[in-house]
């Protein structure tokens, strides 16, 4: 069972958030001289560690709020959650 | 090595079972084989052993980094089945369920492969039109699937609710009588033990932990905690480990590790002689030979290596089960585990080259590699035999991707991905 940090809610149980998937995946432009392999890397080739992931959640059930967590993938440990906008690092 | 039969086990029963042998070997790693198979779970073993057997290529190895079937093979829910959506994926799967009903012979071995039918249920007029298409569609490309009214259902599954006024209403469903179980360690134990018969060194506590390239940038072996291993060609089939290999070999792969749980139950009398899917709740049931009930159901819904699932998918999937079927309301359940599934975009597995040369792959299967066992074995292997992709699984190419010419089985695959 998670406890994930919405940074609007506060701590609340996984069964109200929503995966959105790996984060910080920037579109490529422009959209008419991407290449067919570079719009399948966008779409489909994300990081998939055995380890530390950069991730997007929602707050589906909650604030609805799109946000950013630093979660292993092993032991499900959360260790950094900050919001849409704000740097990575 | 010797047979197994009915005549052998009354001999060793007379002499106090000590005649037994082990039923592979388990040398020690050579300095080179013509073909590396990383990965001793079902597909990796079926991959040697049709390398041996249809291609008479005898000097190979499979690599385990734990024991055998110890990864999804020993994980999962064990139904077989070939009823999906589209042409290509038809051929393949059904390609598979025809391997099995010829396995146990094959073999020598006892895979208690059982056609005891898979049921589907429909819960709404919406369900039912999907699944008639579904049937459809499996029928066109000559898989046996048929509509099945609630009456024949609930002489089928009595122990289901199919009341008007049930939680999940039943309004009808699909069936294919070819489709069943069969035993997941019998189908590593199975491979494994005729793979050895016909020369393949079966390697396990082995993690590979790197790949060996020459200078152009080919694959020519992989490191190992056992040392290095030279290799003519490698297969990769570790299923939802597959990103942690290519990440070694530098390569990407549209994979997304999950765990997905099962669960079994207390031995119970026999209850149900068939195995049943619920489009509505994703719970899937079925009653082994030795009479627990073995549950599936949804994924966990974020990405995991954890090969445990946490409790609130857990309570989904149970519950929703004891909704459909009350009286199993007070079983109780003995294990709970997770397998961590390797999920593509279009729920469709990815077989054949990789962008690194000498290095071919078999994972994608997501939710349901069990029942594809024998075909994805013959199909890695032919590609690492003859250099060409088998028919059956050149749609099935890593490039799809990029041209996009994906197989889109999301619904057939039957899990809430």
């Amino acid at each position: 069972m998670l406890l994930i940090a919405c940074p609007w809610c506060g701590p609340r149980d996984e069964t109200e958030f929503v995966n959105g998937g790996e984060a910080h995946i920037d579109r490529p432009t422009p959209a008419e001289s991407v290449s067919d392999a570079d719009w399948a890397a966008y779409l489909f080739f994300h990081d998939n560690p055995r380890g530390w992931l950069a991730e997007r959640w929602v707050h589906a059930f909650g604030c609805r709020q799109w946000f950013n967590v630093e979660r292993d993938t092993v032991t499900h440990e959360i260790r950094r959650v900050w919001r849409l906008g704000e740097p990575r690092a | 090595m010797e047979r197994y039969s009915a005549w052998r086990l009354f001999r060793e029963a007379l002499n106090g079972h000590r005649g037994w042998t082990p039923a592979w070997r388990s040398p020690s790693p050579k300095r080179r084989y013509d073909a590396v198979i990383i990965g001793g779970g079902g597909h990796g073993l079926a991959t040697a052993y049709y390398l041996a057997k249809n291609h008479g290529m005898t000097n190979v190895a499979v690599v385990e980094r734990g024991w055998l079937g110890g990864g999804n093979t020993g994980r999962n829910t064990t139904i077989v089945r070939s009823n999906y959506y589209h042409r290509e994926s038809a051929r393949l799967y059904d390609f598979s369920v025809r391997l099995y009903e010829s396995l146990s012979r094959e073999l020598n071995y006892n895979v208690m492969f059982s056609q005891r039918g898979v049921i589907t249920l429909a819960h709404s007029r919406h369900d039912l039109e999907v699944v008639a298409r579904w049937a459809g569609a499996a029928q066109l490309h000559g898989v046996d699937a048929e509509m099945v009214s609630v009456d024949e259902i609930k002489r089928r599954i009595p122990l289901l609710d199919t009341s008007p006024s049930a939680r999940f209403p039943v309004w009808g469903g699909l069936m294919q009588r070819r489709g069943g179980t069969a035993r997941h360690d019998a189908v590593a134990w199975g491979y494994a033990r005729a793979a050895s018969r016909l020369g393949v060194d079966i390697i396990q506590n082995c993690e590979v932990t790197g790949f060996s390239r020459n200078e152009r940038g080919r694959v020519v072996g992989v490191e190992t905690s056992l040392g290095p291993i030279a290799a003519g060609v490698v297969g990769l089939a570790v299923a939802g480990h597959s990103t942690v290999l290519a990440d070694l070999a530098g390569f990407r792969l549209p994979v997304t590790s999950y765990a997905l749980q099962a669960f079994v139950s207390e031995p119970l009398k026999p209850v149900m002689d068939t195995v049943m899917l619920s489009l509505a709740t994703g719970a899937y049931i079925s009653q082994s030979d030795k009479g627990g009930l073995v549950i599936g159901g949804g994924l966990d819904l974020y990405p995991s290596y954890a090969q445990r699932g946490n409790l609130p998918t857990a309570q989904r999937v149970i519950g929703a089960l004891a909704d459909q079927m009350p009286a199993l309301g007070r079983v109780r359940l003995l294990r709970q585990w997770a397998g961590i599934v390797d999920v593509v975009p279009d729920s469709s597995p990815i077989l054949g080259e990789t962008p690194v040369e000498g290095l071919f792959i078999n994972c994608g299967w997501g939710t349901g590699g069990f029942k594809a066992i024998p075909a994805g074995g013959t199909l890695l292997a032919h590609h690492l035999a003859t250099g060409e992709p088998h028919p059956l699984a050149e749609p099935f190419g890593l490039r799809r991707f990029a041209t996009g010419a994906l197989i889109d089985e999301a619904a057939a695959s039957g899990i809430a991905h």
